[in-house]
């Protein structure tokens, strides 16, 4: 179970509280989360990457395990303990005012 | 007895506003979709209760929000739990997909160099005059797109921005925005548009072609004032019984057109400011038009810091000031383009709303006004349904 920690305005949109937690079946990656979200939750399609080009969207960045992770390739396996659940994988609006 | 419900886009939520006919007494609703900026929510004028809201977010991007009861509940049009999923297991509501039709191409940047188009978000819905589920929307960067599922997917009427003038569109200070929408309530086929800063567009069949309609407008600030296209328009207005009459609130300069825009002539008279962004006409008086000047491009609030909504009973040119009601010093506040409504009562209500967050309404035509509601977030759009 991979537990994925939403930003406000996203678990508003997808009408969620707390952590989402979801089975991926498949090699734990962003891809691979995010299409699992998507599918879920297809109101969030479009709001953390770009319909078209799956690019992240700028002002949204990826965190796990206290690592900053956006730059990532989307395909990289992520570290154990997002793919064991016992860390989440934490889905953030960077700080930019507003 | 009849009924009003005000829609207010603000940039941290949307709010609802009720009352009965008298208009005296109103019940606020809200905030829905608290912190997202809403530039517009708009009734169907077929379905009263079917309701379109654009919510959106420099972070998180485009969402259409579908309220299918007059805005008690809302969803995000194809996303609701039974018909969340195609028979391969991928999710079907693609409600906040806006892609351009083939290759984007590019436009002109502030800098005069060209600029690949990217949507950024929807400015203005408007629903069909028809059909509860046929809605268009306008873009930004620039584009019209169309939804005949309720907003549950969307496809651009490419033809306008494929228009040969496309490459020399600019964007204006708030964005290279289509803003505006007029469907023609006598014929189908017609469509008029506004973008800034590019100029008016209309198109007669359907919006596959479209024309620049900004003859007679003047643009001290483009390299050559008279252009076919480049000019900021703010805003365009009409009256359903008389179609070929166009009103245009331009950057500088009210503009009249008698002709469905082939030709446009300047209006502005004793008007303390020609600057402005809404422009409105009186629901029951096609000659009764609303303005609120604003001192100048760089300084975005009244005059004499007086907030003033100004009146012509004459299509233009001869202007008389409404200001009881509204404050008449220290005032600062902005009317942005989309914020002024009418509705279709006896006598006929305006509606706007400012930047400060008040949302001022005039039972009585414009004579006196009251505030509704006074701390809003800053209000970037005003609709009006008048219900039954």
């Amino acid at each position: 179970m991979i537990r994925v920690v939403l930003p406000p305005h996203l678990r508003t949109l997808a009408r969620v509280e707390g952590d989402v937690e979801l089975d991926v079946n498949a090699t734990v990656t962003q891809r691979s989360i995010l299409d699992e979200l998507e599918t879920r939750y297809p109101m969030l399609r479009g709001t953390m990457r770009d319909h078209v080009t799956q690019l992240r969207r700028p002002l949204v960045r990826f965190f796990a395990c206290g690592e900053d992770l956006s730059h990532e390739s989307p395909d990289a396996p992520l570290p154990e303990p997002i793919a064991r659940g016992s860390e989440p994988f934490v889905i953030i609006g960077a700080i930019a005012g507003g | 007895m009849s009924s009003v419900r005000v829609l207010v886009g603000t940039r941290k939520g949307a709010f609802i506003l009720t009352a009965d006919g008298a208009r005296k007494r109103w019940k606020v609703s809200g905030p829905h979709f608290a912190g997202w900026e809403i530039y517009h929510v708009k009734g169907s004028p077929v379905d009263p209760n079917r309701i379109y809201a654009s919510q959106t977010s420099g972070w998180f991007g485009q969402i259409i929000q579908r309220s299918d009861d007059g805005g008690k509940k809302w969803n995000t049009p194809g996303s609701t739990s039974e018909e969340l999923k195609s028979p391969d297991g991928m999710p079907k509501g693609e409600s906040n997909k806006f892609v351009y039709d083939g290759v984007p191409g590019t436009h002109q940047w502030y800098d005069g160099t060209q600029h690949p188009w990217e949507f950024k978000r929807v400015w203005h819905l408007e629903p069909s005059l028809h059909d509860p589920e046929h809605v268009y929307a306008g873009v930004e960067d620039a584009a019209l797109f169309e939804s005949k599922d309720g907003g549950a997917s969307w496809n651009e009427l490419s033809g306008l921005r494929k228009h040969d003038s496309g490459p020399k569109w600019q964007p204006g200070a708030g964005g290279m925005c289509l803003h505006t929408i007029l469907l023609d309530p006598q014929d189908p086929q017609r469509i008029y548009v506004a973008i800034s800063a590019a100029g008016a567009f209309r198109t007669d069949d359907g919006g596959e072609t479209w024309k620049p309609i900004n003859q007679g407008l003047h643009s001290e600030y483009i390299p050559d004032p008279a252009a076919e296209v480049g000019h900021c328009v703010h805003r365009i207005a009409m009256h359903s019984l008389r179609p070929n009459t166009l009103f245009m609130q331009k950057h500088w300069d009210v503009m009249r057109s008698d002709d469905g825009g082939d030709s446009w002539r300047e209006v502005s008279g004793n008007l303390p400011s020609d600057f402005g962004f809404p422009i409105d006409v009186h629901a029951h008086e096609p000659e009764t038009i609303y303005v609120v000047p604003i001192k100048s491009d760089s300084e975005h609030y009244p005059p004499s810091s007086r907030l003033r909504v100004y009146r012509s009973r004459t299509g233009g040119n001869e202007w008389e000031a409404l200001t009881k009601g509204l404050p008449q010093r220290n005032c600062y506040v902005n009317v942005l383009r989309d914020a002024m409504s009418v509705d279709s009562l006896e006598p006929c209500g305006i509606y706007f709303g400012t930047t400060g967050g008040q949302v001022y309404g005039s039972a009585d035509g414009g004579d006196s006004w009251k505030p509704i509601v006074r701390d809003l977030p800053a209000v970037l759009s005003v609709e009006v349904q008048t219900l039954p």
